[in-house]
């Protein structure tokens, strides 16, 4: 049996969970946030959905099966590491792009690190709570 | 940087990238299987690679994205990384074999090979890591990876085992993270190098042995010594049997791996005090795992506890502390990861062959399987000691160097626990091999040994290439003998690691 | 302020200490979260509590003269994190021992 009032505010909260989540991702180089913490509002996020509209239509919405997002949160991590291994400075040594856009932060290697963080812990809050959503009878 | 300095990652990047591959076909168990293997075997190529290249050029160091030591993270391959890197890498390569047939499919659909690779990342990690920090954290990567492969399959006995297991580990984190903190603040600074020279300058400071005191807590358990090994036969027994050879092979070496190098570089301002304590748990090590084994009746319960009692004896080549008994300390790792995984393998084929395990429900191995009888003489033979396998050299250099510091004491010991490990042994043999089949079911599961190895060949490979690694060792003992006194230079004179890392 | 954190590192211990003993599967991952935080602030602590500045340069690439150290933060960021697997794990490792029928508390895991 599925609650009116999650389903209502859920509509509301969920997106701006994600919208938020990806602020803090963006804020992370010089302030408070960063991949972690934006990773665990997202899963948080899709948690809340999976609450209030069940977890079929989490995956519907997700497409994408949770130990999926994990791999390649790890491969985007593992990506921005290889780029010093191939240039021959070391791994993970930091690379920054020159042109700057408004809205978002410095780009470059360090960056993309934090971006699989996020995907990686988005899709380990996941793993870990939606195999133990039991809904009551 | 040159092509050398940036192969020192590659125990770390192989790994990570066989797992990666391996979670994003966690559906495809055929193509989990292919790629694990070739992982594994890239793996070793290029830890014989790095072997080589440490004996050429003595250690090798890099700094990872570039930050100069003692800032940034730095990674070093000395000649005892290069070694315990290379076994490790072997006996993850057999293993893998052997898990294509002894894991079940359901297992392997939840990303076993995933964590059998995360867990030799974390293992490499921990050999490689030239800082404490670094070194935990590298820690933690091998024991979550450790808990996934115990409990994964969700079998009741493995979940109790899990718990004692994660319990224990855990505090055991916690105590050598307190450890660190307290390092970092004596002397500022997170680089081993760094901190070795530190101490060496400050060696009077009274706060370096409770450091001491705070890292051989959290390596003790780890690696299962006198007071803290209860955990280990709580837990190793459970698992399907390929992860309890890996376990045994790897884990318990890793925490000796961590107190030889701690015990050599770090803390060595107060010989007498810390080194002695190393000693006598050493010696009441051997004993009481070996005592443990001999009341029991399960061939993985005397198995485990034999684990036990062989970590004395590679604690007891550090708590000697002379360059003999270092080499004899590192010999004795090799020879035992060997042994011991096997002895482990070869349990798992007498449990396909008998369905079980257990010394009171078996037996008559010896009449329908005579190579598997000899093949499981190598390694318990070997284990206990006896000449000419790999066991009497690696026994026989620690005792020589036990008798050159005069320590008589803990040679009575070491040679009690070589004759009682061979009463374990020979109980095994009677029971399992001698005798009338008293199975359960009374007919063998499977029939002869010619239908064993034509069906269960991925089993009996692994056994056959550990039981050939060990005979070799056996019979030409000055190869390894000479890597095992070229780690022991390097690691009894930490001026040329401090050198190396630092470059003053 | 050293002496007031080295006291409640020291009770957090004791009541980490308390729980992990205790029978119960819920306070045992209470006693887990408690030491792990107890060792944080313990590295905390340990280095040094000072009132300076962050560690970064300003805008002309001028260090300031004095700054807290960053290095203990970043260990127990990384902590933290590592803690947090662990406790997950934790968490719903005991949920499946407790799922085990006769299993009800610690005590029953000894056979």
């Amino acid at each position: 049996m599925k609650s009116f009032i999650l389903i209502i505010s859920a509509r509301v909260i969920v997106p701006v969970m994600l919208i938020f989540s990806v602020f803090l991702l963006f804020r992370g180089h010089n302030l408070p946030g960063g991949g972690f913490i934006g990773g665990l509002t997202a899963g948080a996020a899709f948690v809340l959905h999976a609450f209030a509209f069940g977890m079929e239509s989490t995956f519907k919405a997700l497409r994408i099966r949770p130990v999926k997002i994990i791999a390649i949160g790890l491969l985007l991590s593992f990506l921005s590491g290889v780029i010093g291994l191939v240039t021959g400075e070391g791994l993970f040594k930091g690379y920054w792009l020159d042109w700057d856009v408004s809205f978002l932060p410095k780009l470059g290697s360090p960056f993309l690190f934090d971006v699989g963080v996020y995907v990686l812990v988005m899709g380990i809050v996941m793993v870990i709570i939606f195999p133990n959503i039991q809904e009551d009878s | 940087m040159e092509y050398s300095e940036s192969m020192i990652l590659f125990p770390l990047v192989l790994p990570f990238l066989t797992a990666l591959l391996c979670l994003f076909l966690v559906r495809r168990i055929f193509a989990q299987h292919f790629i694990s293997i070739l992982g594994s075997l890239a793996l070793m190529v290029c830890a014989i690679f790095l072997l080589i290249e440490v004996e050429e050029q003595g250690m090798l160091v890099t700094q990872v994205a570039g930050w100069e030591a003692p800032f940034g993270i730095t990674m070093v391959i000395d000649m005892f990384s290069a070694i315990m890197i290379a076994i490790s890498a072997f006996v993850g390569f057999v293993v893998n074999i052997y898990s294509l047939q002894d894991i079940r499919n359901k297992r392997k659909y939840f990303g076993y090979f995933t964590y059998f690779h995360f867990l030799i990342m974390g293992v490499n990690g921990a050999f490689i890591a030239g800082d404490i920090f670094n070194l935990y954290v590298w820690f933690e990567v091998m024991l979550i990876a450790s808990f996934v492969l115990l409990a994964i399959g969700n079998g009741k006995e493995q979940l109790i085992g899990t718990v004692k297991y994660t319990l224990l580990s855990f505090i055991a984190s916690a105590f050598l993270l307190i450890g660190v903190g307290m390092i970092y603040g004596i002397s500022g600074s997170l680089n081993m190098a760094d901190i070795a020279l530190y101490f060496q300058q400050n060696c009077n400071d009274p706060l370096i042995t409770v450091a001491a005191m705070l890292f051989l807590l959290p390596f003790a358990i780890k690696s299962a010594l006198f007071p803290v090994y209860f955990w280990l036969p709580a837990s190793y027994p459970a698992p399907p049997i390929a992860v309890t050879a890996l376990f045994s092979g790897l884990l318990t070496k890793v925490g000796v791996y961590a107190l030889l190098r701690c015990f050599t570089l770090l803390f060595i301002h107060d010989v007498e005090y810390t080194h002695t304590i190393l000693l006598v748990a050493a010696g009441l090590t051997m004993l009481s795992g070996v005592l443990g084994a001999a009341s029991k009746k399960g061939m993985r319960t005397i198995l485990s506890f034999h684990i036990i009692s062989q970590i004395g004896y590679m604690v007891l080549g550090l708590g000697l502390f002379t360059p003999l008994a270092i080499a004899g300390a590192v010999f004795y790792i090799i020879h035992n990861i060997l042994a011991k995984t096997n002895l482990f393998l070869i349990t798992g084929v007498v449990e396909k062959i008998k369905g079980s395990s257990r010394l009171e429900e078996i037996g008559g191995l010896y009449k329908n399987f005579p190579l598997l009888s000899l093949l499981f003489l190598i390694a318990a033979l070997s284990l206990a000691g006896i000449p000419p396998l790999s066991g009497f050299w690696a026994k026989f250099i620690l005792i020589k160097a036990g008798f050159e510091v005069e320590s008589y004491f803990v040679i009575v010991i070491a040679i009690i626990t070589g004759l009682l490990t061979l009463f374990s042994m020979t109980k095994i043999w009677i029971y399992a091999f001698w005798g009338e089949s008293k199975s359960v079911n009374k007919h063998d599961l499977i029939s002869n040994e010619s239908s064993l190895f034509r069906q269960q060949w991925r089993l009996v490979l692994p056994v056959l290439l550990m039981a050939t690694a060990t005979l070799f060792i056996g019979l030409y003992p000055t190869h390894l003998m000479k890597y095992a006194s070229l780690a022991a230079e390097q690691l009894m004179d930490p001026s040329i690691y401090i050198q190396k890392v630092l470059g003053k | 302020m050293e002496f007031l954190l080295s006291i409640l590192t020291g009770l957090l211990f004791a009541a980490g200490v308390y729980l992990l003993l205790h029978r119960d599967f819920a306070k045992l991952v209470m006693g887990i979260v408690i030491i792990g935080n107890a060792t944080a602030i313990f590295i905390f602590v340990a280095g040094r509590i000072v009132r300076k500045s962050a560690p970064f340069l300003d805008e002309q690439g001028v260090a300031p003269d004095t700054f807290a150290d960053p290095v203990p933060q970043a260990l127990i960021l990384t902590a933290l994190v590592i803690g947090f697997g662990i406790q997950a794990f934790a968490l719903l490792l005991f949920k499946k021992v407790y799922d085990i029928p006769d299993i009800e508390e610690v005590d029953d895991l000894k056979k």
